[in-house]
């Protein structure tokens, strides 16, 4: 249905929108930019910080602009001089609230307020020192996420995305007046309370009030012990994200580059988490089938559909809040932690290393990888799998630390052996990739054909919304897989943990007939992820998307069990999926957690 | 403005407040809207809104279900004179919420009362009950509950009250829209001070010319004011508007007053050079009732000081003008007057103010700057020696 128009005038020059956009959209079109805090176009509207005022002729107060919708016969100054004083006054007070150590802090250059206390010259503070926190600990408790109030300007960018995108509300609001601040439960460090370090909160704060753990010191210290062999792993949805950290465009495929500024900066083998990815779907994949048969043959009672454990913030989520449906999660490792104890037992034996002197480290575009290698299950090779992660954002971090000119670098590829990997492994960045990644493989196993979608693109699995579903009809199978003659494989995705619970809430309730089911626990899967570069919003999680099948369709290999690494692991260390060896390095168990 | 000051006792004054709504049962909502419109009854709570056209649009809109509330979050320093109206004459108050909801087609209504009148419950409740029976009998859908506040001030604007009520952190909405159009649980709502209802009720029953009549163009009839301070004479009074502040001090006064806090802490202060020429009421300063006497023996600066303690407080903390800036000015006039920061950070300060009073998002924090200006200009000595 289309929408009525309404007429107004942006800095005296007509314009005319949908009914229902705000001034601030509409300013957008006439590419007037007002500046924002609270506003994030992911999330749902604020209107507290009120940078965004604007005048509106014959109204006495200011409105803010990302709140208020137009109006017929509007008009609108973006930058008249009450605005601007205003808009000043608005900036110098949070910045008198906000713990300005900007040369000492780790959002220096990246911070929004810095960017508008510098657009706005703001330079001697004419008002009086408000910050409460100084003094008061960052909360570091978290492995993956640092809370510092005294950075915060209650902006409640992190509340929303927390209650609104995750269905999480590890963070809320408390209290009142001068003493309002952002919180968690009762207070309690971040590492206590329901949290699943998923880090959007991280994406879209302002300020450095919530930022990563960062483990870059502790890498480099590994880097340049000479006794330490030091292996670094990256994951599919880095790739086309690490530009960013250097002014490419969201979605560039930077893979060569990024290995070769891994190379200088000096890690002794450049890997692949893809490797495991693909390594996943062949022990997934067999897990789903294997589950198929028993209820479809045995008729025994299984847990279906399956679900997705790739991601560790939705791992912990159903921990907290679906500890009933825990048999449903597969039990296969994220491709992190297959990579970890693969590295210290397989590899390190075929180069002959020690496994004691090993450090794995990976680039994650993600913060609650961080957590997952706490885990204390995450000890299968004997030592801890994987020592430390990094994220997309702390990996740019280091390359500029280095003095190392990424944007001129020239491609080179992946050492070998767990450096192979196919265009099945690098989809698993985006939500529907793992997915796609596993019907390729399932597919084709089955019925010895490949999957009936043209270029083996499976479209219907892609895209961003927030709940997709599909099915593909199974038929001339081979005899050996004859139970699922006539199957309608129905499989669902989710992506966003808000997405995740209208799929858990209807299997909880028996309504779900799928078979499988996806789940990411950041918005459009991992290149959205917690750790990846900022700005983030859905335009540019598009374009990593783009970039991510782009790449896929640039590698030769695009099955997972065409790996040839992974069909070699098979012959001569594992030898077949859910097997003994698997089973040790590979799968693990879930830990129910309580809602408080 | 010769006139005297004028009790009046429509308030306060027994009624049968049935037969005013059997007869009003008998007329359509349009022809009493358009009496509460014509009488120039404005909303008592303070801002002033139209009560009339506040019903009108609500009427106006097509929905399911839609929503009365009563706001007794009376929470204004200074102000008690709802508490004394829900005392002595609740069926009143009642009566006037189901002609409300009668005239916007509301069969629920809510009274939304302050945590620190929870004490009225079991009277009220025991109002309620007999009048809903009496609903009965005149076959009237309308059911009234009562929802206790929790102890905010800012939940007295009416969208954080809604918030309150729906089970969120008492803080504004973003307006629009407008609680008339989406307010409590998303459905039209009404929202009216006690004064405002009973008002209605009376206007009801009298039709608008009596009320019409009393008061000036803008501030029509008359309203209960709650007079403390250094007054000999403190209470409740219901006064025709139109009265300068000096007739009011003449009557209320200490012989030694001066200065007038209108409406409260988020009113303006009027200094004696300015009685005469102050009216109380839209066309001058409006009050919600508060009028807060003082005499010479007080100091100007603790009384700033307090209000702005109370609005550093009360501010709901969620937009950045009204959290911060109350801090500011707080902190500001205590640096002025330890010397930490020159007299003429005051004006930097009364700037600051400025942009409060139009980049905040609610009544509060648009307000603060009332008392502040007032008190600055006024005794800018007092604050700063």
């Amino acid at each position: 249905m289309s929408k009525y128009k309404v007429n107004l005038k942006i800095n005296n020059i007509p314009i005319s929108v949908e009914e229902g956009t705000t001034i601030l959209d509409a300013a957008r079109q006439l590419n007037f930019k007002i500046p924002t805090l609270c506003h994030h176009d992911d999330l749902c509207v604020a209107g507290n910080c009120r940078v965004c005022v604007v005048e509106q002729k014959g109204a006495r107060l200011l409105p803010a602009s990302c709140a208020t919708p137009v109006s017929e016969g509007m008009e609108i100054q973006t930058n008249s001089l009450k605005v601007r004083q205003a808009r000043k006054h608005i900036v110098e007070l949070l910045l008198s609230e906000h713990n300005a150590d900007c040369t000492k802090c780790f959002k220096n250059g990246y911070c929004e307020l810095q960017d508008m206390s510098n657009d706005y010259r703001i330079g001697d503070h004419v008002f009086l020192d408000l910050v409460k926190d100084k003094d008061k600990e960052r909360d570091i408790s978290s492995p993956s996420i640092e809370k510092d109030d005294s950075k915060c300007i209650r902006c409640q960018r992190c509340v929303r995305t927390c209650a609104n995108m995750q269905y999480v509300s590890a963070l809320a609001v408390t209290h009142k007046g001068n003493n309002m601040r952002i919180s968690t439960f009762l207070d309690k460090p971040m590492n206590d309370v329901v949290c699943t370090n998923c880090g959007q909160c991280i994406n879209r704060c302002p300020t450095a009030a919530l930022t990563e753990r960062n483990y870059i010191d502790e890498v480099f210290d590994a880097i340049y012990d000479p006794s330490k062999f030091v292996v670094v792993q990256t994951a599919p949805a880095t790739r086309v994200a690490i530009g960013e950290e250097f002014g490419m465009e969201p979605g560039t495929r930077a893979t060569g580059k990024m290995v070769a500024a891994l190379r200088r900066l000096g890690f002794d083998k450049i890997l692949d988490t893809d490797f495991t990815a693909d390594l996943t779907i062949m022990e997934e994949g067999t897990e789903l089938l294997v589950r198929l048969k028993e209820a479809l043959v045995e008729g025994k009672e299984v847990a279906l559909p399956m679900l997705t454990s790739c991601s560790p913030g939705w791992i912990k989520f159903q921990e907290h809040l679906y500890p009933d449906l825990l048999d449903n999660l597969s039990t296969c490792k994220s491709p992190q932690q297959m990579f970890g104890p693969l590295a210290k037992t397989y590899y390190a034996e075929k180069v002959n290393k020690n496994p004691a002197d090993m450090v794995v480290v990976s680039i994650m575009p993600c913060t609650a990888k961080k957590f997952e290698a706490e885990r204390p299950e995450m000890r299968g090779s004997g030592y801890k799998d994987v020592d430390y992660v990094l994220t997309t954002r702390e990996l740019g971090r280091m390359i500029r630390q280095a003095g190392i000119d990424f944007e001129k670098l020239e491609d080179e590829k992946y050492d070998s052996i767990l450096g192979e990997s196919t265009g099945a492994a690098v989809i698993f960045g985006s939500t529907g990739g793992v997915m796609e990644a596993a019907l390729r493989t399932a597919y084709e196993l089955v019925t010895g054909r490949e999957v009936p979608f043209a270029n083996l693109n499976i479209k219907p699995v892609r895209g961003m919304e927030g709940v997709k579903e599909a099915s593909v009809k199974i038929k001339d199978v081979k005899p050996e897989w004859s139970f699922l003659e006539g199957v309608e494989l129905n499989v669902a995705i989710a992506h966003g943990l808000v997405n995740a619970k209208i799929l858990m809430d209807k299997i909880r309730a028996g309504e779900a007939n799928h078979h499988f089911i996806e789940i990411m626990a950041c918005p459009s899967g991992c290149i959205g992820g917690g750790g990846q570069p900022m700005p983030t919003n859905m335009e540019i999680r598009k374009k990593r998307a783009a970039g991510i099948y782009e790449e896929d369709e640039a590698m030769v290999l695009r099955k997972s069990h065409e790996n040839p690494e992974v069909t070699e692991i098979y012959q001569s260390f594992l030898h077949e999926p859910l097997g003994h060896r698997s089973h040790d390095l590979l799968h693990t168990h879930y830990t129910p957690r309580k809602r408080h | 403005m010769e006139k005297k000051i004028k009790k009046v006792d429509l308030i306060f004054g027994k009624v049968d407040h049935l037969d005013i709504l059997k007869n009003a049962f008998q007329r359509t909502r349009d022809e009493i809207i358009l009496d509460v419109i014509d009488s120039g009854l404005r909303g008592r709570g303070g801002a002033g809104f139209p009560t009339g056209l506040k019903w009108k649009f609500a009427k106006n809109e097509e929905a399911d279900q839609k929503y009365v509330i009563c706001n007794a979050d009376e929470g204004e320093p200074g102000t008690f004179k709802d508490r004394e109206i829900l005392t002595q004459v609740p069926e009143k108050v009642l009566a006037g919420m189901a002609l409300c909801g009668y005239c916007i087609g509301a069969s629920e209504g809510y009274i939304y009362l302050r945590a620190e009148y929870n004490f009225l419950l079991p009277s009220l409740y025991k109002a309620i009950d007999e009048f809903h029976e009496h609903l009965k009998a005149l076959k009237f859908d309308f059911t009234i509950r009562i929802c206790s506040g929790s102890g905010a001030y800012v939940c007295g604007e009416e969208t954080a009250l809604m918030e309150s009520m729906e089970g969120k952190r008492g803080e504004p909405r973003n307006k629009p829209p407008f609680p008339t159009s989406e307010g409590y649980l998303g459905k039209p709502t009404s929202v009216n001070n006690v004064e405002t209802l009973v008002f209605a009720l009376m206007i009801g029953q009298e039709g608008p010319t009596k009320f019409k009549e009393m008061g000036t163009f803008d501030s029509r009839g008359s309203k209960v004011f709650s007079v403390s301070g250094d007054t000999p004479t403190p209470g409740i009074y219901e006064l025709e508007l139109g009265m300068t502040l000096e007739q009011f001090v003449e009557e209320f006064g200490d012989g030694d007053t001066k200065a007038v806090q209108v409406g409260g802490a988020s009113g303006f202060c009027v200094a004696r050079k300015d009685f005469k020429s102050t009216l109380i009421g839209f066309e001058g300063i409006p009050t919600g009732g508060s009028m807060m006497l003082f005499n010479s023996s007080r100091s100007m600066y603790n009384i700033l000081n307090d209000y702005l303690e109370f609005m550093e407080e009360e501010s709901c903390g969620q937009c950045s003008p009204c959290r911060v800036g109350c801090q500011q000015l707080l902190k500001g006039i205590e640096a002025v007057k330890k010397g930490i920061k020159s007299p003429s950070y005051l004006e930097d300060l009364q700037k600051l103010s400025d942009t409060m009073r139009i980049a905040s998002k609610c009544g509060l924090g648009q307000s603060v700057p009332n008392p502040f200006n007032s008190i600055i200009n006024n005794f800018r000595e007092e604050i700063i020696y």
